[in-house]
């Protein structure tokens, strides 16, 4: 397993997690968590997703959601999970 | 599992208070490229740089994407060239040459600089340490991604002060041949004493001979997340702030050593070091002088800086030590004049002076950094201000370092602009009474008491 967390901030609008999941299925990217609220009108999602199954590039994956972001008018980020882990647990 | 809120705080801390890893520094020995044909050494040197640093940049910019935090810098760092270079260097031109081949390599492998055209010459220099050591001004000019220092003293040696009046006369030299750029060669030029091995901060970097055949040395920074997270402890006591800035200090070394232990594992290469340092930029908000500011002084160099600087150096050092399994290189807090915008701002204002910020390096790391002074500053005054840092870390037991700046044709209220990360500065006034028939003496001064420890 290899654990990601994806970021989506932006405008709230109809189909942000519909699209960012249909992304995620077509790279074969499971998804362990999810969680999402809306503050202010500002939509805000987290993922803890595993990309261990998919056969593309980490690389790949970052650019084709920031592609997805674009499309949808949020700012969507993976980062691999270790760097939270590593700030914030002993 | 990892909270909302603490997602949210790492990536605060990349998108808005500038954490990033400054560096990756690849050190490599060079021992095994020395040969007495010169031909032969520049290719090998060459080789070897090439093959193992050649994907240090991809590997860089990898890893910042996989954890989405920035890695500014990729760079190299040597042995000693003074030492590579004894069998084949033979003049001036043949150390040029030396130095013409790692710039080469490092534009081949794309990073920004190399560092370790250096000698360590604390006790003594032998003829090809003194061969390197005229070299640098033309080597300097001649190049523009290699970086020099010098070692002139130790706690354990004392201070060569032969090596400081030739430094002295060094700096200035630099200064002249490069002055249609600002005399920006002296800012690729650090005299040092006690240098560690292994540091990966340029322009003082070079590859120890302590040190294995390659290593990866990370240095990380955050002035602005310190900045940021002290502005919730305003009017709180000495506890708090010092917490606070513990508390920071672990969470951005922690980053240094994630990141560190992958560039080690991509690249094949053990990992050394995880070096602390609060190193600000001209960006805003990445600036040490900030922090100071929010501990609360008016500007740095008020009344109480020395006091700030050393708690803050202190703090960091402990937050960071636990959050790394090797801490090493110059590890404190920097306080480069031109690479801060918030001491620009206290230089302009008056409030700092270049005794001040002699005061602040016995209490931070390093010393004088990125200084400009006026451009008729003389060898022996260079030397005097060399003199003076060296004593601090000599018996301080501490690094101290020089890197200043004689802008050639300007003076006190003219601006020397270097730019990129290496900034702008205005020229700082120097104390012009004589010291030259005390640096004039020839030899050295002796170690302290306290170096004698068996």
């Amino acid at each position: 397993m290899k654990k990601a967390i994806i970021t989506v901030v932006g405008h709230d609008c109809v189909g942000i997690i519909a699209k960012v999941c249909t992304y995620l299925a077509e790279r074969n990217i499971n998804i362990l968590d999810i969680s999402q609220t809306i503050v202010g009108g500002y939509f805000n999602m987290m993922m803890v997703v595993d990309v261990a199954g998919s056969d593309a590039e980490f690389e790949t994956i970052s650019e084709e959601l920031k592609g997805v972001g674009t499309q949808i008018g949020c700012v969507i980020r993976i980062q691999l999970e270790d760097i939270f882990d590593m700030m914030h647990r002993i | 599992m990892i909270s909302r809120s603490e997602i949210l705080e790492t990536n605060q801390m990349i998108e808005k208070e500038n954490l990033d890893v400054r560096t990756i520094t690849m050190g490599i020995s060079l021992l095994d490229c020395i040969d007495s044909d010169l031909e032969a050494m520049c290719a090998k040197i060459r080789a070897k740089i090439v093959r193992l640093a050649g994907r240090l940049v991809a590997v860089g910019d990898e890893i910042g994407r996989e954890y989405g935090v920035p890695v500014v810098n990729k760079r190299v760092s040597v042995t000693p060239a003074a030492i590579i270079g004894a069998a084949a260097c033979r003049s001036v031109q043949d150390y040029v040459k030396l130095a013409k081949t790692l710039d080469d390599a490092a534009k081949e492998i794309g990073v920004n600089f190399i560092g370790g055209f250096s000698a360590v010459v604390c006790k003594g220099m032998t003829a090809s340490d003194e061969l390197l050591m005229r070299s640098i001004p033309e080597a300097l000019a001649a190049t523009e991604r290699v970086c020099s220092s010098v070692n002139v003293g130790s706690t354990k040696t004392g201070i060569n002060m032969d090596a400081v009046r030739l430094m002295g006369e060094t700096v200035r030299k630099t200064a002249e041949l490069t002055a249609d750029a600002d005399s920006i060669g002296c800012a690729k030029l650090v005299v040092f004493c006690n240098a560690p091995d292994d540091n990966p901060f340029m322009a003082g970097a070079f590859h120890g001979v302590t040190e294995a055949d390659a290593v990866i040395n990370v240095g990380v920074s955050g002035p602005g997340v310190v900045k940021k997270a002290l502005e919730a402890a305003r009017g709180k006591n000495f506890s708090v702030l010092c917490e606070t800035i513990k508390k920071t200090a672990f969470k951005i070394t922690r980053v240094g050593q994630l990141v560190a232990g992958r560039a080690s594992e991509l690249l094949g290469v053990p990992f050394g070091i995880v070096d602390l340092s609060l190193a600000p930029t001209p960006a805003v908000g990445d600036s040490v002088a900030e922090i100071l500011q929010e501990i609360g002084l008016e500007h740095p160099g008020a009344p109480g800086t020395t006091a700030a600087l050393a708690l803050l150096n202190d703090q960091v050092k402990k937050g960071g030590v636990m959050a790394s399994s090797y801490v090493g290189g110059l590890s404190g807090a920097f306080i480069p004049v031109s690479e801060d915008q918030g001491m620009i701002d206290a230089l302009n204002a008056g409030c700092l002076t270049l005794e001040k910020l002699e005061a602040m390096t016995c209490v931070c790391s390093v010393g004088l950094d990125m200084i400009a002074i006026p451009g008729d500053t003389s060898a022996a005054t260079v030397s005097g201000i060399i003199a003076d840092e060296m004593a601090i870390g000599m018996i301080n037991q501490k690094t101290t370092a020089v890197r200043v700046i004689p802008v050639i044709g300007k003076t006190v209220g003219d601006q020397a602009e270097f730019g990129g990360l290496l900034g702008y500065a205005p020229i700082m006034p120097v104390n012009r009474f004589d010291c030259s028939a005390f640096v004039n003496r020839e030899g050295r001064i002796p170690a302290p008491i306290h170096s004698f420890r068996n």
